[in-house]
This record gives C-alpha cells, sequence and structure tokens, in this order.
C-alpha cells in the first residue's frame, strides 16, 4: 500500500518583515496512509500549519515552496501547474479551519455550502450531492439530517458547524483531509462529540488525515502517528503510544511536562481548608447583570462569589456562561442590575469611575486576548508607567527603577522599555499585561482566560509566574477560565457557572470529588486525558453524550442546566426553584437531587 | 501625564526616506516656496490685461500665453497657489477639527448624544453639498470667511461619519476597558488611547478631503460665491477658461495639473504617513 501524501524534505520560506525570505520550514518529511491519521503539533510558529497546506501544494500569501517533493496519490504536486491544482484541491485534498464559524457563509445556506465543492468539481447532480450530504450528517451524528441542509449557520450551533465543515471536506470524498486545529475553539463537553464524529467518519471513509494541533491529550485520541515539530524542523516522530508516553526529545519532553493533569486525577492535600478565617477583600453579593435594556439578555444571575486575601478563587464554566461578564462587572465596567459588589465589606459604586482611587487601585483586571488589551500605540514605558502615576506617584528616577523591577518580576529583560506591543511575542505581551496589572501593587487581580490565547507551554509559564507572584506579593487573583485542568492546577476555591447562575462552588477539593454537580461531573468527565484510549472509553460509556445537543436554556424556571443533564427529573428539574445543598463546610451544590443521588 | 514617553525614538523610523516620500516632499515644498514666493517672481499682476489677444499660445505672451481676458496665465498662476492652498488648506483644517471632535463626542457618549448628533448629520449630508453652500451663502453674505466657515463645516459632515466610526471600532477595545477600569477620565481616553489608533485613516482622509476642498472651492468660486474676480484661484482659472480648450490654449490645462500634482504630491505624503504608522489596529490584529 502506498502512501496518500508523500511529503519529502520540504522547504517553505516566507517574507520577512525586512523583505528578504527567511525558511519557515526546514525539510520536513511526512507520509500519510489511507485510514491513517497522522498529527502535526508544536507551538504556533513552529511550521506545522505551513506543512499541512503543503499538501494541497498551498502556501499562504507572502510564502514560497522552495524545495522537496510533494506526492499526493502518485503526482508530484509541485510539477502542476496552477489551474491543475486547483482541480485537485476540494477533490483530492480537502481542508478543515479551525474556526468553522468563519468559514460559513452567513448567507447561503448550510447545505449549499456543504456540497460546494461537488458543484466546483462538477462530481455529481446537486440532488445526489444532497442526498450524499444526508447520509453524511448522520454518519457525524448530526440532529435532524433531513432538514439540516436548508439551515442557515446562524441556525446551528458551534460544535454542529464544525462537523459540517467536515461533511463539507468530505462532500467530494477525498483522499486526504486536513484539520487544522478543528476542536481548539470548542467547549470541552462539546470537543468529545466532535473528535469522535471526525474518528469515526475517517475510518469509515479508509481517508488519510493530517491533524494539525497543540493539544496532546486531542492528538492522543485521535492519531495514530504523531510528528512533533519546533521552529520548522521535526523534532521527533513516532507512533503515537511511542510519544505520549516515552518521548525521546527534549523539546517533546517539554511539550508533554506542559500538559496539565486531568483534574480527576488531582489529588489535594488536606480536606478544602475552612476560609472563613481569611479576611475577604472582594466579594459580589447576588449580582444579576447583563447587556442591553431589556431583560431579554441577563448574563448572570444571583452570583454571589468571595475572594479571600492571597487566595486563587477559580470562575469555571462553557463560552456564554457569563464567566467573563462576572470579572467586567467587579471591575465596574459593565453596571449590575441589582446585588452589591463589597470590597472590605463596603459597597462599591457600579462604574469605575465614580470608585475611589484606592478601590480602583486595590482591583486589577487583566483580560484574555493579549493583543487587544495593550494599546498598540503606547510603549512598554507609557504602559506601565500609567498606573505607576494614578496609583502610586513617584519620582521620575523611582518610577524608572520601579518600571524596571516590574519587567524583572514578568521576567522580561528591562530593555524591552522602549518596545511597542507590536514588537513582543502573545506570550511576552500578556506578561506586560500582568505587570500593567502588578504595577499598582493591587490586592486582587482579575485574570479572564489570560492563557487561553497561549500556546501551551506559554500558558503554562505564565502559570507558573501567576504562582510565583502569589506566593511572593501575596496577591489574590479571581482567575477566570473555561480550561478545568488549568483552574484545578491553580485554584483554592472554585466556582462552577452554568448559564449565569453558580452551580456549585467549593473548596477545590470538595469540587473534584463526590458528591458533584451533574454538570460538574459532565465537565469533569469531558477533559481529554493523556491516554489513546480515553475518548473510547468515554464514548462507550455513552454517559454523557445523549443530551448534549441541546442548547444552553437560559430560561428563569427551574434548573438552567435541566434539558443537557442526564439524570433531570421531569416536572421537577423544569419547574421547581433549585435548591442550594449545603454539603462540607463552605462547599454548596445547587441541584434537586438528593445527597446520595449526587455521589454516585 | 508622561508626554516625554510618547517622543518615538530614533529606531522608530523604520521606514524611512522611501523615494515616494521625496518626490510628494519636492512638490508640496516646490508649491509652498510658489505661494510663499510665488507673487514676488511673478512678472505681470494677478489682474494685468497684458494682451489684447484671448487664449495667445505659450511663449507668445509671458511663458504660458494668455487667458480668456488676455492675462497672463504665469502670473496667475504663481499668485493662484497662495490662494488655492491657502483656502484648503484652511478649511480642510477646520472641518477635521470639528468633525474629529464631533465624531469622538458622539462615538464615546453614545446613547441619546450619538443619536441626535448622528441624524443632524445625516440631515446635512443628505443635501446636495454645493446646493446647501449656496443656501447659507445666500443668506449670510459672500466674504472669504463665510466661503471658508461653510465649506469646512459642509466637509465636516464627512469627517464626522468617519471618526465616529474609526472611535467607535477602538473604544470596544480590550485596552479602552483595562483604561476605564483604572478610573480613566474620557478626555484621557479620548486623546491618550483612542487617537492615536485613528491617526492613520485619519491621515488618509486628510489626503483626500484636501483635493476635495480645492475643487469645491473653484466651483463655488465659478458661481460667483468663493474666491472674487479678479483674485486668482486654480480652481477659479480651470472654470473661466474651460472654453479655450476648443482653440487649444493650454490655459485651463496649466492650474489644472498644479491641482494634480499637488493632490499627488499630498497623498504621497500621506501615504508614507500611513506606512510608518502601520495601519491602523484592525490591521495588527489580523496578523
Amino acid at each position: 500500500m502506498s502512501a496518500v501524501i508523500d511529503i519529502q524534505d520540504l522547504w517553505v520560506e516566507a517574507r520577512s518583515s525586512g523583505g528578504s525570505f527567511q525558511p519557515i520550514v526546514e525539510g520536513v518529511t511526512v507520509s500519510v496512509y489511507p485510514g491513517e491519521v497522522v498529527a502535526l503539533i508544536g507551538e504556533s510558529g513552529s511550521g506545522k500549519t505551513t506543512t499541512a497546506l503543503s499538501a494541497m501544494a498551498y502556501s499562504k500569501p507572502g510564502c514560497r515552496i522552495v524545495g522537496g517533493s510533494i506526492t499526493l496519490n502518485g503526482r508530484d504536486l509541485l510539477k502542476l501547474d496552477q489551474e491543475e491544482r486547483r482541480q485537485l484541491r476540494g477533490r483530492e485534498a480537502a481542508y478543515v479551519a479551525q474556526s468553522a464559524a468563519a468559514a460559513f457563509n452567513p448567507a447561503i445556506r448550510v447545505g449549499d455550502q456543504v456540497i460546494e465543492s461537488t458543484a466546483i468539481h462538477q462530481l455529481m447532480p446537486r440532488d445526489d450531492a444532497l442526498r450524499e450530504a444526508v447520509k453524511l450528517y448522520q454518519r457525524l451524528d448530526l440532529p435532524d439530517p433531513e432538514r439540516l441542509s436548508s439551515r442557515y449557520p446562524h441556525q446551528v450551533s458551534g460544535g454542529q458547524l464544525q462537523r459540517l465543515m467536515a461533511a463539507m471536506a468530505m462532500s467530494s470524498s477525498p483522499a486526504l483531509l486536513i484539520l487544522d486545529e478543528p476542536t481548539t475553539a470548542l467547549d470541552v463537553t462539546t470537543q468529545i462529540s466532535v473528535l469522535s464524529a471526525f474518528k469515526d467518519l475517517i475510518r469509515g471513509q479508509n481517508t488519510a488525515a493530517i491533524y494539525v494541533t497543540h493539544d496532546l491529550a486531542v492528538v492522543a485520541q485521535i492519531a495514530d502517528r504523531i510528528v512533533v515539530m519546533q521552529n520548522g524542523k521535526v523534532m521527533e516522530a513516532g507512533a503515537t503510544e511511542q510519544i505520549i508516553s516515552r518521548p525521546e526529545n527534549a523539546y517533546t519532553q517539554t511539550l508533554m511536562a506542559a500538559v496539565r493533569p486531568p483534574p480527576k486525577s488531582i489529588s489535594v492535600e488536606g480536606e478544602g481548608s475552612d476560609q472563613t478565617d481569611d479576611e475577604t477583600i472582594v466579594s459580589v453579593d447576588s449580582i444579576t447583570a447583563g447587556y442591553g435594556r431589556t431583560e431579554t439578555k441577563i448574563v448572570l444571575q444571583d452570583v454571589s462569589v468571595a475572594v479571600p486575601r492571597g487566595k486563587v478563587v477559580g470562575v469555571i464554566g462553557e463560552s456564554g456562561c457569563g464567566k467573563s461578564t462576572l470579572a467586567r462587572v467587579i471591575a465596574g465596567l459593565l453596571p449590575q442590575r441589582s446585588g452589591e459588589i463589597y470590597h472590605h465589606g463596603q459597597a462599591l459604586p457600579h462604574v469605575a469611575r465614580r470608585r475611589t482611587r484606592s478601590v480602583l487601585k486595590n482591583i486589577q483586571i487583566v483580560f484574555q486576548m493579549p493583543d487587544v488589551a495593550i494599546n498598540p500605540r503606547h510603549r512598554v514605558r507609557e504602559i506601565l508607567g500609567r498606573p505607576l502615576d494614578l496609583f502610586i506617584g513617584l519620582s521620575a528616577s523611582a518610577r524608572e527603577s520601579r518600571i524596571d523591577e516590574l519587567l524583572e518580576l514578568v521576567e522580561l529583560p528591562t530593555s524591552y522599555k522602549t518596545r511597542l506591543p507590536g514588537e513582543l511575542s502573545g506570550g511576552e505581551k500578556q506578561r506586560i499585561n500582568l505587570a500593567r496589572a502588578l504595577a499598582a501593587e493591587p490586592e486582587v487581580i482579575l485574570c479572564d482566560e489570560v492563557t487561553s490565547a497561549l500556546d501551551t507551554v506559554v500558558g503554562k509559564a505564565i502559570i507558573d509566574l501567576l504562582k510565583k507572584l502569589q506566593a511572593n506579593l501575596g496577591v489574590a487573583y479571581l482567575f477566570i477560565s473555561h480550561d478545568l485542568s488549568t483552574v484545578a492546577s491553580f485554584a483554592d476555591h472554585v466556582v462552577v457557572l452554568y448559564a449565569g447562575r453558580v452551580v456549585e462552588q467549593g473548596p477545590l477539593a470538595s469540587v473534584l470529588a463526590p458528591p458533584f454537580h451533574p454538570y460538574t461531573r459532565l465537565l469533569l468527565n469531558s477533559v481529554p486525558e493523556l491516554r489513546t484510549d480515553w475518548l473510547d472509553g468515554v464514548v462507550a460509556s455513552k454517559a454523557h453524550l445523549d443530551h448534549l445537543g441541546q442548547a444552553v436554556d437560559s430560561s428563569k424556571v427551574g434548573c438552567p442546566f435541566f434539558n443537557r443533564c442526564a439524570v433531570a427529573v421531569n416536572d421537577v428539574c423544569n419547574r421547581r426553584d433549585v435548591p442550594l445543598r449545603q454539603m462540607a463546610q463552605g462547599h454548596t451544590v445547587a441541584c434537586h437531587l438528593e445527597l446520595d443521588a449526587l455521589r454516585e | 501625564m508622561s508626554a516625554a514617553s510618547q517622543v518615538p525614538s530614533g529606531a522608530d523610523l523604520k521606514t524611512r526616506f522611501t523615494p515616494s516620500l521625496i518626490i510628494g516632499l519636492v512638490i508640496v515644498g516646490f508649491w509652498l516656496l510658489v505661494a510663499l514666493f510665488g507673487p514676488a517672481l511673478a512678472p505681470h499682476l494677478e489682474s494685468d490685461i497684458v494682451t489684447d489677444m484671448s487664449y495667445a499660445p505659450a511663449g507668445e505672451v509671458g511663458l504660458l500665453g494668455s487667458d480668456y481676458l488676455g492675462r497672463d496665465v504665469f502670473s496667475r498662476l504663481l499668485y493662484g497657489a497662495r490662494m488655492t492652498m491657502g483656502l484648503a488648506l484652511l478649511v480642510t483644517l477646520l472641518s477635521f477639527s470639528l468633525g474629529v471632535i464631533l465624531g469622538f463626542i458622539a462615538a464615546i457618549s453614545g446613547r441619546w448624544i450619538d443619536g441626535l448628533m448622528s441624524r443632524i448629520n445625516d440631515a446635512l449630508m443628505a443635501f446636495p453639498s454645493i446646493i446647501l453652500a449656496l443656501i447659507v451663502m445666500s443668506a449670510l453674505g459672500t466674504s472669504l470667511m463665510i466661503m471658508i466657515a461653510t465649506v469646512a463645516i459642509i466637509d465636516s459632515t464627512r469627517v464626522f461619519r468617519l471618526s465616529r466610526a474609526l472611535a467607535m471600532d477602538i473604544s470596544v477595545m480590550d485596552f479602552v476597558d483595562v483604561a476605564r477600569s483604572r478610573g480613566e477620565s474620557l478626555w484621557w481616553i479620548t486623546v491618550r488611547e483612542i487617537l492615536p489608533n485613528t491617526l492613520a485613516p485619519l491621515a488618509a482622509e486628510f489626503g483626500i478631503r484636501f483635493t476635495f476642498a480645492i475643487l469645491f472651492i473653484s466651483a463655488l468660486s465659478f458661481l460667483g460665491l468663493g474666491v472674487q474676480p479678479p483674485a486668482a484661484d486654480w480652481g477659479v482659472m480651470v472654470k473661466e477658461n474651460l472654453q479655450g480648450l476648443l482653440f487649444g490654449s493650454a490655459a485651463a490645462l496649466m492650474p489644472a495639473a498644479s491641482v494634480a500634482s499637488l493632490t499627488v504630491g499630498v497623498n504621497l505624503i500621506v501615504d508614507w504617513f500611513l506606512s510608518r504608522l502601520g495601519g491602523d489596529v484592525s490591521q495588527e490584529l489580523m496578523n
């Protein structure tokens, strides 16, 4: 059996800002056989996407393939002209992009987009193509396959769109499928169904697949072989089992070390310490908040959280659960509808501008996207100097040396003072963000998904830095994340948000151990584990796949999780107000079920 | 405030003098010199009728021939540089100050203030600009000052729309939220956070508006509302000598070419600004 795609000694160059060409992929060799999934993993900038795209003889604008051979089904792609390559894209090799939401045209029905490549290449009549599409929908476990084609993209959920992308790629039965981080943008609960659908489809069609990702735990579920890349070179290549259990290369070992252990396996020493001893710095009490003038868009409902001095409170939930809104309310960026925010027991004005300087100083916020959180026109010196001027007030020379100190604190060279944000990498920008918050010498920092936009290794470095600062400076964090593993490795106290309501909260150890809220259990079970049989095990148990197709219901009556809950009781959970159950000290679960049922 | 830290260091000038910048500077510099010293160098006064021959060919009367009244085109061109560039620059600066300030206020205040200002702006834009100018100036009189004010206000409606949209885009960025969470004043947020990020597109708009101002003023002058004869203005010169094209006279082409070269020069400089500033924030995000 010969390889579907055989990339030998590939060299790709990209035009640098100076105008000269620099190699970004250096001598990469990859081949994929039918029915096989080969994963390309590495940090951003490692050349993994560039390599994957070259399998279609495509290079991004500003890049050019300068050496090597790319053989797809026995033909050397580099010897073909543009028209021949176009003929083959979408027909023999298809591409699934990271963000399905951005890849679908909102004005065209999904059916027509799914069968587009069959229409472009005139492979089959429209009706036949649509019939084939329905079969693909069924194979991808998409709900209501008969009518799905006539929907518009906004009428379909994010996870379903991602599967529709796969359907789009598979509609012309390509020999090679290229998947570029197809589950990175999805919530963990959705990721499972998408992953297993991809896996079944690839096995079923005997397609060769290249899977690009930075997430090793995901790779372990789907890939047969792994190619580890760094700075455009292959560091290590081998069978999945070997790479994850016995990595030989030093860089692969670094990558493996950056993978957080699944929260289930974390043993927290000491039963969750009673946190009432600690002085509360910031607390919110029964906050209700939303956007728009009417009652229609309530994002947070009746949320109460307290941050004790020097502790880390983790807030976890899926996208849209209101966790970022919580940070914005506390920071005074979004006035709440009702409820109060307290700082040392004192109720705060709703809007930041009305707060006293000392309150503003003590509550700092760090945003998710490092690229937009710092003004691209301000130099690092000015970014860090502004909070110093506002809150600390130093002489010119003391200010200068304090900026140096702050840069050292976040482990950046002091020469960065004169740089513009555009001259920094994503991880460096996030460090500047953090340094800016630290400049005010706050009591608490609101961290809104601070590692989500970063690579695993860079993200781990940021978390380590946060831990160090907590230990050295005694600063507290409200740490907001969708990633349970990160929260579990870091937080003292965990708040689980679902549809704008707190469904469970308590000390880390109590939340990670039974009794669970059914949603917490679902989250815990959805975090991919770094072993090859994890996905199959989860899918086989089928326990939490059943109800996940449902959209998040934010109706105000009954339990918000009712329609996705595996153990919900009809007529109780969806009708009556949810009781707040006190478990152990400081541990509460909002659920109708009895304690024994939650323990199972 | 730390104004000192805003001063760009030498390393900042990544894109130094490019050939196109130099061409732009030479053109604009040339016309600036003409505007300054032109009247002193001109062989005749702008109103002097030097020959009784209309549309005399170039070289025969003066350097560039004569116009429809027999005046020296070369002299009028030199005189006109000051009038044309001065007026256009003044009008554009005024319209930009007005439009940008009001546009930013609308974008940042939001709610009903934005609604009110935007609707008034829409109402002004709904009139054809030349008709609007005619109405205002026939009501208030035809002095040069009134014309400058009228044209600046009409032009500022375009600037208002652009700057409001730009400020809206920037004001939802996280770094503006960070500033708000620091308790910064609206003034600081506008001038220090938003304005620097809108400079590039505003500079591009300035180049275009400058050209349009020349054309708009010449149109008004043609209707007798702008520059009053016998004062020379390039726009006026084009309009009054159009007939001459039929007789093969270049009297209308010379001022037209001057406007064109000035436009190219200004836009070359603006382009350099754009590349130096590296585009706006949204472009940076896409990278």
